[in-house]
């Protein structure tokens, strides 16, 4: 598996899949068995790589008897900056991530979504090449989540490399130029998020609800009703008549959609197939 | 090695900020009520208690600082995965060790020398002026940072491949049998083969002497240390603990953690 | 990788080197130690009664810990020929306060207090009431009852005394019947070269302890070196009879037939003709240091 420089990658898969494992892997957190790993063109054994590597780890958690200030200043030494080139650099990580009306405050108080952002923080405080994020969705709010994304593309923007794993498939899709996924330890596929499903499309789908006369129109019978609204599927050379019978039957019309497979259909298919092979082994009596 | 300094100040840090030093007030205490109650006693023998309490005092607080929160040093880390953003840095795991160990050492080294300051305290309100001989307890306040400074290796040692409870339970173990290593070399043996006495010697010297490091006798009836005794005693306690912390290295860089 | 096995090869080096040098240091520091520590002996609690109370419930452990004491303390003592034993009265004092039931340590007291220096400290006095604490807190001991009888028999030179504790002994129903025997000889005839050996040698076949099996092999050793003495004497008069003259060497015993060969003492050395013509431990024989130690 190779990541681009300069591309946003994403790392997918199920709970469980190995996500967190290689990416520790590469963090020489745990060591492998076999195989090797380059980053920035040097091997992953030599310390001095980890200069230009920015990581945040999956449920971080800190010294919960320092301020966020405190603790970034602590790492920002291993990076050799001098005293007033950490504090600027501390200051604006923690108004980039939010956290700078909390700086003083101890990290026993924080919350889960405080401790992530001292995480992100940390991460890209010595301004890396590369920025590797285990699960960084996971404790945020929406808002959160959205102010992440933001900064993940300002990092593209900025030229860096930026690789997250996660297994928010909608997230991938939104901010990755090219994903790979790993089921059940083994890396399945690389490549755009759209070659990984194929793009053909598989439909149409309109969302209508009923008109205001009350008449059901005849489509109806062939869509899934929820409430008050009627949800149908049909093949894209069917739609403008579809559409002109619920014109004439004065349905009302709430939105008219391509059904794109995503990566979650992929992904549920890969779990599918593996747990079949899995049975299918089992019941062979290997 | 920049490093391993910036992890001993922060280890520092933690212990004052962890309130570890509290223990001090519980030391004053102690040692307030030994002067007062030593006061009624015979003039001849206060010297004696309250030195021999003092010193005593001091040895066993620091021994529990340092096994308990020697333990803690390394275990409390990857529990709570304080290490895994650390090791993303340009640090060596070694300098990680090395950092933690000089951390607690230098707390052990002020809690141990305010504690020294309250003995004297303690000991001039016995017995008003304090004599030059009065200076040897410094000697043995010393010694006892020695060996306090040589379980807390030890402690790392075990923290870095067994459960904290057990890294403990060695440490106190290794201690017991440190303590009383020295008699196996003077053992008047009633059943034991030639082999099984050699074998004994061996892990005698092989074991941590911590009497080596006990001059408590000598100091509290105002008797002196010879300087070489304390110079090899510095020695021992240095090598050993370069011997205990090479192995602590070995094991923990290639510690999987998960 | 290769960085990394350098690494591991220079710590591993690192420990090696280490504990030697470790092991160098220590005897050094062993020395240094001993220096300072028998420079003047030191017992800070003297009191069996204090140290019990400070040892809370641990009195057992701790009688344990000073027992362990009192045998190192006159374990050095003895490889050091240091006669001065002033600190193994308290130490087992202390011991046995703490633990009345350590049979071992009033065993191993009443040999060690009893004897004369250089052997012991000297004090009969003190084993007598050491053992009579034993007595009270271990009435089935009958064992503690031999050793007192030794300690009257051979030290205190009281043999009423004696005899009376062989008596007392004897009661016992598990105690062996030489205990009365000896009670009744050692009242008819007070001290002599048969009992003495024979209750020396009760105390080397069935003492475990090596100790005090050594010191009973040593007195034996005195007693069979006195009975051959007389053994000689009682030659040499025969001699005497025969020729009319008082022999004035060994060898002359022998060419007379009386003795199939020079006879030696139980260390190896010729036994000699001294002033007088009477048989005399060799100029050279440890044993002669032993006897004028024990005339003083």
């Amino acid at each position: 598996m190779k990541v681009e420089t300069g591309e946003v990658f994403g790392f997918l898969g199920p709970n469980g899949a190995g996500k967190s494992t290689t990416i520790k892997l590469l963090m020489r957190l745990i060591f492998p068995s076999a195989g090797t790993a380059r980053i920035l063109g040097k091997s992953i054994d030599e310390v001095s790589v980890h200069r230009e590597i920015g990581y945040l780890p999956e449920q971080p958690y800190f010294y919960d008897y320092l301020t966020a200030a405190e603790v970034l200043d602590y790492f920002a030494r291993f990076h050799g900056l001098k005293a007033n080139d950490r504090q600027e650099r501390v200051a604006r990580m923690l108004k980039k991530v939010g956290l700078e009306t909390a700086r003083k405050i101890q990290l026993r108080k924080y919350s889960k979504g405080m401790l992530q952002r001292v995480g992100l923080a940390q991460a890209i405080l010595h301004d890396p090449q590369v920025v590797v994020l285990d699960e960084p969705m996971s404790g945020l709010d929406p808002l959160g989540r959205r102010e992440l994304r933001d900064i993940i593309l300002e990092l593209k923007r900025d030229g860096k490399t930026v690789m997250f794993s996660t297994h928010i498939l909608s997230d991938a899709e939104m901010l990755c130029d090219r994903v790979g996924v790993i089921v059940g330890g083994k890396l399945r596929g690389v490549g755009t998020p759209g070659e990984m499903v194929g793009i053909q499309t598989q439909g149409m789908e309109i969302l209508f609800e009923a008109g205001a006369e009350g008449k059901t129109p005849p489509l109806a019978a062939r869509a899934t009703k929820t409430g008050e609204r009627y949800r149908v599927k049909l093949p894209e050379e069917e739609l403008y008549a579809a559409l002109d019978e619920l014109k004439l039957a004065g349905a009302r019309i709430l939105s008219v959609s391509q059904i794109k497979p995503t990566l979650e259909d992929f992904f549920m298919n890969l779990v599918e197939a593996d747990r079949a092979q899995a049975n299918a082994v089992e019941v062979s009596g290997k | 090695m920049k490093n391993v300094w910036v992890v001993a100040a922060n280890t520092f840090r933690e212990a004052v900020r962890d309130r570890v030093l509290y223990n001090l007030v519980f030391f004053a205490l102690l040692m307030m009520g030994a002067a007062i109650l030593v006061g009624q006693i015979s003039i001849d023998i206060e010297q004696t208690v309250i030195v021999s309490l003092g010193l005593t005092a001091i040895s066993v607080i620091g021994l529990f600082i340092a096994v308990f929160i020697g333990v803690g040093l390394v275990s409390k880390e990857m529990e709570k995965r304080t290490l895994y953003a650390l090791l993303a840095k340009p640090v060596e795991r070694w300098q990680f060790l090395l950092g933690k160990f000089a951390g607690l050492v230098m707390t052990l080294t002020v809690n141990t020398a305010a504690m020294a300051a309250g003995l004297y305290a303690a000991l001039w309100s016995v017995k008003h002026p304090l004599v030059s001989s009065d200076a040897y307890i410094l000697v043995a306040v010393y010694l006892i940072l020695l060996k306090l400074a040589l379980i807390v290796a030890l402690a790392m040692l075990f923290s870095c491949f067994t459960t904290p409870f057990l890294a403990i339970l060695f440490t106190a173990g290794i201690y017991v049998a440190g303590v009383y290593g020295g008699e196996l070399r003077t053992m008047q043996a009633v059943n034991l083969t030639p082999a099984t006495m050699k074998m004994f010697r061996a892990i005698s010297y092989a074991l941590p002497n911590f009497e080596n490091f006990n001059v408590m006798g000598a100091v509290a009836h105002g008797r002196g240390v010879p300087g070489a005794l304390v110079g090899h005693a510095t020695l021992y306690a240095a090598l050993y603990c370069a011997v205990v912390l090479a192995a602590a290295a070995m094991v923990f860089s290639r510690k999987n953690l998960k | 990788m290769k960085n990394q096995a350098m690494v591991g090869v220079a710590l591993g080096a690192m420990v090696v080197l280490g504990m030697a040098g470790v092991c160098r240091l220590q005897v050094r520091i062993d020395e240094e130690q001993r220096a300072i520590h028998l420079e003047r002996e030191e017992l800070t609690l003297r009191s069996g009664s204090t140290v019990k109370r400070l040892s809370l419930e641990y009195a057992p452990l701790m009688g344990a810990i000073y027992w362990t004491r009192a045998v190192q303390y006159f374990g050095e003592k003895h490889r050091l020929h240091d006669l001065n034993l002033e600190l193994l009265w308290p130490l087992l004092d202390i011991t046995t306060t703490l633990d009345p039931n350590l049979i071992a340590a009033y065993r191993f007291g009443s040999t060690f207090l009893s004897d004369a220096p250089p052997r012991g400290a000297g004090r009969p006095d003190l084993a007598a009431q050491l053992l009579q604490r034993g007595i009270q807190a271990n009435p089935d001991a009958w064992r503690l009852y031999q050793d007192l009888g030794n300690v009257y028999y051979f030290d205190a030179k009281d043999y009423l005394k004696a005899s009376a504790a062989f008596e007392e002994g004897s009661k016992n129903p598990k105690a062996y019947i030489w205990m009365k025997v000896m009670a009744a000889k050692i009242a008819a005839e007070g001290e002599s070269l048969e009992t003495s050996v024979f209750l020396w040698k009760q105390v080397y076949d069935t003492t475990t302890d090596n100790m005090i099996k050594d010191n009973a092999a040593s007195h034996l050793k005195m007693l069979t070196a006195e009975l051959e003495c007389l053994e000689i004497d009682r030659l040499a008069d025969e001699f005497e009879k025969q020729t009319g003259r008082r022999a004035r060497r060994i060898s002359e015993l022998v060419q007379a037939g009386l003795l199939k060969r020079t006879p030696v003492d139980p260390e190896g050395y010729p036994y000699v003709l001294g002033e007088g013509g009477k048989a005399e431990l060799n100029l050279k024989s440890p044993l002669l240091e032993q006897q004028l130690m024990n005339k003083k």
